[in-house]
């Protein structure tokens, strides 16, 4: 009988863009146990709310995480104007909804490429990364920041686009279709791929439930379960049915994920061309008073943003439930059993944000 | 190490950065800004690296692992803060975890403001940072010379 061995897994390490700490608890080559610290990036930024004033707030929203930027101030921006029933325009919806969505699909990209570095497909990562360019032009040529984009704002949207840009942003998504499908062809289909992601990190649709997955986590594991689908912003005028898939493993986590690529471009068409004309934005005079949850699905999954107003221009309160946070048991979950080689792949499948768990 | 000339390796280490800045470090090495074309890798090893670049600011956690790579990596070596939260702490600076920039623990060599630092930027940084690791290197080489 081998005797058990402890092996620290981060807060540095070569897969992890950021820092997570796992102890494994190793038996030979297999996992008996992952005990996760997180911590590392921890800022306090919900106590910044008795600092900021609700409207300007929403920069720091933005900031809880630079790649899911935009949905959480958008979503923060949702919460608030619950709050104080503020009636936003139709088309800044639509232009929230588009957004949006091209932050998914950026997302998405940036995943599939860390997800092919991580089992050691350097190539790939280039690619996904290349395409994933375009679609940051787009973000900076419309909103004017790449990463962090501040075009939300409580009662509306800072920019408008205009239709004929509109019109412009979707063929140049449709031009990059093919390419895309190019990319999810490799990830889908290729033998070694496949043989990497395939039946590694099981997590069964009733257990994936009751850990509290959400997003591509949960979806690979065959639920239907989507934030857009309770119709927030303009998700409700567009026809959209969740992607899933029945492996339950990393592969299927994958193919979630390359498949919602193309749902999102497939919003952003319907949602150019349902786009009504009319203001971006109300103007916002008031004090919040009273509590919302309000809910919208990120890359990575549902976030909840709660806040709650008492009256004054800071809030009384400000807590987010972001989807890695959530999706940090079941991860926990998937690595017992596991080989210690396949570590990486697992924790990538997850498409981890430490930024958002840790705020 | 200073008999090494070309290709400097980096090593990146998130601070506490909120991922905007760290996606645009790893943004630099991918095919449109492409620094790879200069010999520069991004290691995971500090062993191997000779630029630190740092992302976020320093709270009482990520403080000893911060110092540990700095320390675990050969001289010559440079620090780059990239961000406005490595450089002071940013709009962070109030938060109750966050005690400030990168320089309270290590020194730093460069700063590069931004939120998020832009790619331009950070390439702009860590250039600035290649002439200093030259002149450290310079000065390490003399001071072998007259030990030997």
């Amino acid at each position: 009988m081998s005797k058990e061995v402890v092996i620290p897994f981060g807060p540095q390490h070569p897969v992890l863009p950021e820092p997570i700490h796992l102890d494994l608890v190793i038996e030979d080559e297999k996992v008996k146990q992952a005990i996760p610290s997180i911590g590392y990036v921890h800022r306090g930024l919900e106590t910044l709310v008795e600092k900021r004033e609700y409207p300007e707030y929403v920069y720091l929203a933005e900031r809880i995480c630079g790649i899911c930027s935009f949905i959480h101030g958008a979503t923060y921006c949702q919460g608030v104007e619950a709050v104080m029933n503020v009636e936003v325009p139709e088309r800044a919806l639509f232009l929230r909804t588009i957004w949006s969505e091209y932050s998914r699909l950026h997302s998405h990209l940036l995943w599939l490429g860390l997800a092919a570095d991580g089992f050691g497909f350097e190539n790939l990562f280039m690619d996904a990364w290349r395409l994933r360019e375009s679609i940051l032009d787009e973000l900076e040529a419309t909103t004017g920041g790449r990463v962090i984009q501040g075009s939300c704002k409580v009662g509306g949207v800072r920019r408008d686009i205009d239709s004929e840009t509109l019109d412009e942003m979707v063929s140049r998504l449709e031009g990059l279709r093919g390419e895309l499908s190019d990319l999810a062809d490799v990830f889908l289909n290729d033998s070694s791929v496949k043989g990497r992601m395939k039946n590694v990190g099981i997590l069964p649709a009733k257990e994936a439930y009751d850990y509290g997955a959400v997003g591509p986590t949960l979806r690979g594991s065959g639920v239907s379960s989507d934030a857009r689908m309770i119709g927030y912003a303009a998700y409700g005028k567009i026809h959209f049915t969740p992607v899933t898939e029945d492996g339950c493993d990393c592969y299927s986590r994958c193919a979630v994920r390359a498949k919602e690529m193309f749902a999102s471009i497939d919003i952003i068409k319907e949602a150019v061309q349902k786009i009504p004309d009319g203001p971006i934005e109300v103007k916002v005079t008031g004090k919040p008073e009273g509590e919302y949850f309000s809910r919208a699905e990120q890359p990575r999954g549902e976030v909840i943003h709660y806040v709650k107003g008492n009256g004054t221009r800071h809030l009384a309160r400000h807590r987010v439930r972001t989807p890695t946070l959530t999706n940090i048991p079941p991860l926990v979950k998937m690595l017992e059993g596991c080989e210690l080689a396949d570590v990486p792949v697992i924790v990538l499948s997850i498409d981890p944000c430490i930024g958002c768990a840790e705020r | 190490m200073a008999y090494l000339k070309k290709s400097p390796w980096l090593i990146h280490y998130d601070a506490s950065s909120c991922n905007g800045c760290d996606i645009e470090v790893l943004a630099c090495l991918t095919p449109l800004y492409d620094v790879e074309r200069f010999g520069i890798i991004n290691t995971g090893n500090p062993k191997h690296a000779d630029v630190f670049v740092i992302t976020g600011s320093i709270n009482d956690l990520n403080r000893e692992v911060v110092k540990n790579i700095y320390e675990q990596m050969p001289n010559p070596k440079v620090v780059v803060a990239v961000g406005i939260c490595a450089c002071s702490g940013g709009v962070f600076a109030e938060c109750y975890n966050v005690s400030g920039g990168v320089d309270q623990v290590i020194p730093v060599d460069v700063y590069v403001p931004g939120c998020a630092a832009r790619p331009e930027s950070i390439i702009d940084g860590i250039v600035k940072a290649l002439g200093i690791l030259e002149e450290k290197r310079a000065k390490m080489t003399e001071m072998e010379a007259v030990h030997a």
